[in-house]
């Protein structure tokens, strides 16, 4: 095959003039130049008013806010002149979106950071091994916490992905007319119930068989499993939606039945966003304190048996240790401290367990 | 294997909506049968009635008799699954299956319906589906590959070998060709004129070229304006609908002096 070249235009020749399109933008380092312009000046102003005013010091927050905003009011400006109004007003909202990105990260990062910092003190051995049995001053652990959040969530997730998949399931492949629209709307209340809702509504079912006072870590699982069933519907709902249509039909065209099509063609195409979906809802509970406390109370002692006595969890383990400090109240603010960072290091672990699973799972479409 | 169709007086409704009315034919075994007409007409509906397909969308429902070799499909305690495992069909877009390989995709018929076969059999079933869609050659090396990375003529013959694996007695093909290039809408032509001495053959397609290049007969539809049911105007050998048809209204179309 030969090449077809358009001939060139005479007259002209190429690489003699810039290319028009890429005329009148300002260089790369512009906007960085002016950040640290900015910066320096309000840095500036701000040292100075700390001479002034030796006893005020000197206000870091505030020499930072001033400086982005000059930077902004300062990049428009020169953009304009330079570059027209449609570029400044690009790098204007450009400016306003990343600012609001670092703003909202800026919390995260504190909380991180602080949980970081103050929970190192007691990420020890003991920590792990041990529970609060007749710990009175230093040492002991949350063994027992772990164990307890651990088996109430599991238990939890055990009762309610199969009813969460399965409603879903009704939802988008069988539900037609009121009783699905029913369903969807109290699906949607549900998830908006206050957590402390559902350990009173599990309290209560509780007290109802086994009399007043009655703590257990199945109530426990039962006032998580309400609160998970709702979200398990709605992101296995949405997933389920997302598996073409197509797919059903090519099934159904061969003869399947609709039970198989669901079982074997839909489940299979959309496992790995089912698998996020749970995932996700099982972090969103682990985390519960209030449900937790009403129903599964809180104790000092290892308890393996979901349906016999009272069962600690961390996120309960971090506020009894936090609002009744013993005597020496250093030791039970570092043990809380320790708890809500295992708490956050189990969230991130389940998290990147869902990533590992959704690209295992996802179809392949590499050629 | 292949069967004679025969449609008397069919009505299909959407809920309420009247969208195809009054449709008779018959439709000879071992042939290929091509219906065209303007899009909206209802080719396609009365298509999928020919294997209940129509009862995926929810509130469709049909009047009438079909009668393959005699059986009505729409007759009282009908299950529409087998009457799906006889008539295969073909859609207008490739959809093979994103999770399954290759080999997997033209299994799917027996796999889905959670039938054992042995390892020779499926291997057998395997390569003469794909002999039968012209596939062969150029997928024996990669069967293990996923499905979705062929290209969109090889994936339209890859339905159509898991179509033909669950060895039907008619195949419906709605637009099998509408989203392919020229060369890839050649190779499923030549395999539609292989596929005709096995299997009843009913073709929906745009193309006018392509119903006189592959059908023996064709059917016209036509609708007299939107909220109108379609009707079948004129039913007749392929070569008398494109040279000498009986209605004007076939004619205008066909010439293309249609609207």
């Amino acid at each position: 095959m030969s090449q077809i070249t358009a001939p060139p235009k005479t007259g002209e020749s190429a690489g003699a003039m810039p290319n028009s399109y890429a005329t009148g933008k300002l260089p790369k380092f512009v906007p960085w130049a002016i950040l640290a312009a900015s910066l320096v000046v309000t840095f500036a102003i701000f040292a100075l008013f700390a001479a002034a005013d030796p006893e005020g010091g000197f206000n870091t927050a505030a020499a930072v806010f001033l400086g982005v905003v000059l930077y902004g009011i300062v990049l428009f400006v020169v953009a304009r002149m330079i570059e027209g109004t449609r570029r400044a007003k690009d790098r204007l909202v450009t400016t306003l979106v990343t600012l609001a990105f670092l703003i909202a990260l800026l919390p995260l990062i504190s909380l991180l950071s602080t949980v970081l910092l103050n929970g190192t003190a007691r990420f020890d051995l003991q920590f792990f091994t041990n529970s609060m049995r007749s710990v009175v001053g230093e040492g002991g652990g949350a063994l027992h916490a772990i164990t307890g959040t651990v088996l109430m969530t599991g238990a939890a997730a055990i009762i309610s992905i199969p009813i969460g998949l399965m409603t879903s399931i009704y939802l988008v492949e069988y539900g037609r007319g009121r009783l699905a629209q029913a369903i969807t709307f109290f699906v949607d209340v549900m998830t908006g119930i206050p957590s402390i809702v559902a350990g009173l509504f599990a309290y209560t079912l509780f007290v109802i068989i086994f009399g007043p006072g009655v703590r257990l870590g199945v109530a426990g699982a039962i006032a998580l499993a309400v609160l998970m069933i709702p979200v398990v519907v709605r992101s296995s709902e949405e997933m389920l939606r997302l598996v073409p249509n197509e797919l059903r039909e090519a099934a159904f065209a061969l003869g399947v039945p609709k039970w198989l099509v669901v079982l074997k063609v839909v489940l299979p195409t959309s496992i790995a966003g089912l698998t996020t979906g749970i995932m996700l809802s099982i972090s969103r509970v682990i985390g519960e304190t209030a449900p937790l406390l009403v129903a599964a109370g809180y104790t000092n002692n290892m308890n393996y048996d979901l349906f016999d006595g009272r069962m600690q969890s961390l996120p309960v383990f971090v506020y009894s240790s936090y609002v009744s400090q013993g005597t020496e109240a250093q030791a039970y603010l570092d043990r809380a401290w320790t708890g809500a960072l295992t708490l956050i290091l189990i969230v991130m672990a389940l998290n990147l367990l869902a990533r590992f699973i959704a690209r295992a799972f996802s179809p392949k479409l590499s050629r | 294997m292949s069967k004679r169709i025969e449609v008397n007086d069919l009505n299909v409704y959407y809920s309420k909506f009247l969208a195809v009315e009054g449709v008779g034919l018959t439709i000879e075994p071992r042939s290929v049968t091509a219906f065209i007409g303007p899009s909206g007409c209802g080719k396609s509906t009365f298509l999928r009635t020919l294997n209940r397909m129509h009862e995926v969308i929810p509130g469709a429902r049909v009047e009438g008799q079909v009668l393959v070799d005699g059986d009505d499909l729409y007759g009282p305690g009908v299950d529409p699954v087998l009457v799906r495992r006889q008539v295969g069909m073909v859609f207008q877009r490739p959809n093979p299956f994103p999770t399954m390989s290759i080999r997997e995709n033209v299994l799917a018929g027996v796999s889905l319906n959670n039938r054992r076969m042995s390892r020779s059999e499926a291997d057998e079933l395997v390569e003469s589906s794909l002999q039968g869609a012209n596939l062969w050659n150029e997928v024996k090396d990669r069967l293990d590959r996923p499905g979705s990375g062929l290209s969109g003529g090889q994936q339209q013959r890859l339905c159509i070998a898991r179509a033909i694996a669950v060895s039907p007695d008619i195949l419906l093909m709605d637009e099998p060709c509408s989203a392919l290039d020229p060369i890839s809408t050649l190779a499923i032509e030549d395999l539609i004129e292989e596929l005709k001495k096995e299997y009843t053959i009913v073709i929906v397609t745009h193309n006018m070229q392509q119903a006189s290049r592959v059908s023996d007969r064709t059917a016209f539809f036509n609708i007299a304006g939107t909220g109108k049911p379609g009707k079948l105007i004129e039913y007749d050998d392929t070569n008398t609908i494109f040279t000498q048809p009986s209605v004007q209204a076939t004619e205008d179309y066909v010439s293309g002096r249609f609207g």
